[in-house]
């Protein structure tokens, strides 16, 4: 058995079904050796893309994402989507050829120090040394990536490596690292004290975080909720957590946010961040979250409690364990004059756009989509004024919705929503993306149809780079500068050149049928919405 | 949130798996989340399988937590400490070359003698001194030089252990 054998062996016992990635000839033995498994290869059409399609399709099953690409370019041009990947803490696992361990530091073709370019991004990496690591290295590394809080992990493998002999296979069954022993348990001690709290507020809210779906909390999460009556926001990670005409859920939070979300963090006398790192796009000002409340931050990572803003009560461990814990506390919770107050806040602090009927109004058009999206379906924002309008207006109901709201890398819709569409092909997948970020991807729609993977794509056009744009206009006094998006492909040859049917929606009149065409079947469409260039998310 | 503005020293001991960039990792981490380090020293331990770093390093509370906070997530790191003043010794070595002529040479043996520094080299015009000491008696040695001409000068920066046998971690 060769060094390669072994890796391809590592991932079946990982339950591995899917490897996105790029060859060359660094990583040749591994793609030779996984010809003989049941392991799909998917070849992505930039290595970017890989580590983002790895990470939709993780994001959906809870697995680690896998991506394998070559030494040199196709290492550093995976550090994006790896780094994306570490800012939203999701699980992957990034394998790297590498040049012969000899030749290691003598800069010779394709040789890049993978390592140690991507060591601010990973949560570990390893560089293979001797083949008979291989199992204790894909063990380690796939235990790292999925469990306390999840990122990103890279094992670089010199290609003498791959092809190495290995006498004997033997998958580890247990991890034995002394070093890495996440907290999942909250401490008892300070369980009782978030009840007590919980049980003395007259303003209670929870703020839930991407940590909540990483653990696969929603459940809980909702049931707690509902069962003491606690209103909860999210951030932008965070939602999905709460269907979001839940009773008990009002909104996103942050300066993207909804207002009322917002006036509801602020006013709380107790506020459970639970999953959430307190980052400056959902908390701008985290004295606002400390003042004159009981601050309770719950979070696997302990470097995360005390970074941003200090907790009256830190609490570690995982957002699961924590609310089954919770659940089983006896209390009562009574604040119904509070949950009146947001409830008019909820009614009266709507936002209010002056939609220009020339145009597709994006709000409206992803209000009208999300409604006739099947219950499950799993929706993917890009970046930019698209991201922050489907934040804002997609209705959740029983699916996921997923976009970087840590990282906010452009083009992360489509690789994304490929991956999450690989999970499960009769699942409704649609990617939301504006004419910027569409460019950044485009080479996958010959990933899509080269595997068949219909991913429902949405382009919203404007011809610019719409948040910058806007940005540019409140900061800039509209000097435009490097945001004309002028000669963009006509979408709809480029649809045909793959083969791929095309609809445009230029108004709001047709809105409705279009939709409704657009999801029937399952299929890839892609969809350009016509939207006004001057349209402010703000 | 002001930072800088209570700043402090503190000693911070790490028991490190021996693999290849460690150092880096532990350096890295410093360098880009914009610590400071005042000084790092590294060597094997007893067992070879891991490293012992001392790290000295500054900040305000809430930075100085974070420190910790980060360098324990390290997966690497196996233990880490605070070596605090009272409970745990320091110690640094530094290596003194300065010029001296013959008729200097005696008094300059003579504070090295005092301090309990050795003369490790000596040539007509120069000697060499090797020192071990806290900062402090370090720094009072090297005030004593003044007015003789430092030629060069190298400090290791410390490394320490605590005191007794309470705090000792062990691997197995």
């Amino acid at each position: 058995m060769l060094g390669a054998d072994a890796m391809v062996k590592c991932l079946e016992e990982e339950g591995v079904k899917y490897v996105f990635g790029y060859p060359g000839v660094a990583i040749c033995p591994f793609y030779n050796s996984i010809l003989d498994s049941d392991i799909h290869t998917i070849l992505i059409r930039t290595e970017q893309n890989a580590a983002h399609a790895a990470s939709g399709l993780a994001r959906v099953t809870g697995q680690v994402g896998v991506c394998a690409v070559t030494s040199g370019p196709g290492a550093t041009n995976v550090i994006t989507g790896i780094a994306t990947a570490f800012a939203d803490s999701i699980p992957l696992v990034c394998i790297t050829g590498q040049v012969n361990s000899e030749l290691l530091g003598s800069d010779v073709f394709q040789e890049a120090d993978i390592t140690g370019a991507v060591e601010s991004f990973v949560k570990y990496s390893y560089l293979v040394r001797n083949a008979d690591e291989i199992p204790r290295i894909f063990k380690e590394a796939f235990y790292i990536a999925n469990s306390g809080r999840k990122g990103p992990v890279l094992i670089d493998v010199p290609i003498d490596i791959q092809n190495a002999v290995i006498n004997r296979f033997k998958y580890p069954e247990e991890v034995t690292m002394r070093t890495y022993k996440p907290t999942v348990k909250g401490h008892a001690v300070q369980i009782k004290k978030v009840v007590k709290e919980l049980s003395k507020a007259k303003r209670p809210i929870i703020c839930a975080g991407g940590g909540v779906l990483l653990s696969d909390a929603e459940q809980e999460l909702r049931a707690f909720a509902q069962k003491h009556r606690v209103p909860v926001v999210s951030t932008m990670m965070g939602i999905g957590v709460m269907p979001t005409r839940h009773p008990m859920y009002y909104g996103m939070v942050g300066n993207n946010g909804n207002p009322y979300a917002n006036r509801a963090m602020n006013e709380s006398d107790l506020l459970i961040m639970v999953g959430a790192r307190v980052a400056d796009r959902a908390v701008s000002q985290p004295d606002l979250i400390t003042e004159n409340k009981v601050l309770v931050h719950i979070d696997v990572d302990p470097a995360e409690i005390g970074k941003n803003v200090g907790p009256t009560i830190p609490l570690v461990g995982d957002a699961k364990h924590i609310i089954a814990d919770f659940m089983e506390e006896e209390f009562v919770c009574e604040h119904e004059e509070w949950i009146q107050t947001l409830n008019g806040y909820r009614e009266t602090m709507g936002r209010i756009r002056k939609p220009n009927p020339d145009f597709v109004d994006p709000a409206e058009f992803i209000r009208m989509l999300s409604e006739a999206m099947a219950e499950n379906a799993v929706y993917v924002a890009d970046v930019g004024q698209n991201q922050i309008w489907s934040c804002n207006y997609h209705i959740v109901k029983d699916g996921r919705f997923l976009t970087t709201g840590g990282m906010g890398t452009m083009g992360y819709s489509i690789p994304a929503a490929m991956g999450a569409k690989l999970a499960d092909k009769n699942r409704q997948v649609v990617a939301v993306c504006g004419d910027g970020s569409f460019q950044m991807s485009m080479m996958e729609l010959a990933t899509m149809r080269q595997f068949d993977i219909p991913v429902k794509i949405i382009v919203l056009k404007n011809n610019y780079l719409g948040m910058v744009r806007e940005y540019q206009h409140y900061t800039y006094k509209d000097n435009y500068s490097v945001v004309d998006l002028s000669g963009s492909p006509d979408l709809e040859k480029l649809s045909s050149a793959y083969d791929m049917k095309f609809m445009r929606l230029c108004t709001m009149e047709r809105a409705q049928e279009t939709i409704d065409e657009f999801l029937m079947g399952n299929e890839s469409v892609l969809l350009e919405c016509l939207i006004d260039p001057m349209d402010l998310v703000k | 949130m002001q930072k800088g503005c209570h700043m402090q020293k503190k000693v911070l001991q790490l028991l490190v798996d021996n693999t290849s960039g460690v150092l880096s990792r532990i350096a890295g981490l410093f360098s880009r989340r914009g610590y400071n380090i005042d000084s790092i020293t590294a060597g094997v331990t007893a067992d070879p399988r891991f490293t012992r770093i001392t790290i000295v390093t500054s900040g305000d509370d809430e930075i100085l937590d974070q420190i910790e906070k980060q360098v324990a997530k390290l997966i690497d790191v196996r233990d880490l400490k605070e070596l605090r003043p009272g409970e745990s010794v320091y110690r640094e070595l530094a290596m003194i070359k300065v010029r001296v002529s013959m008729a200097q040479r005696q008094d300059v043996i003579a504070v090295a003698n005092l301090f309990r520094a050795n003369v490790i080299d000596v040539t007509p015009e120069s000697l060499m001194i090797e020192l071990t000491g806290d900062q402090d008696k370090i720094e009072a040695f090297i005030r004593m030089l003044d007015g003789y001409e430092i030629l060069e000068l190298a400090r290791t920066g410390i490394a320490g252990l605590g005191r007794g046998i309470e705090n000792v971690t062990y691997l197995e």
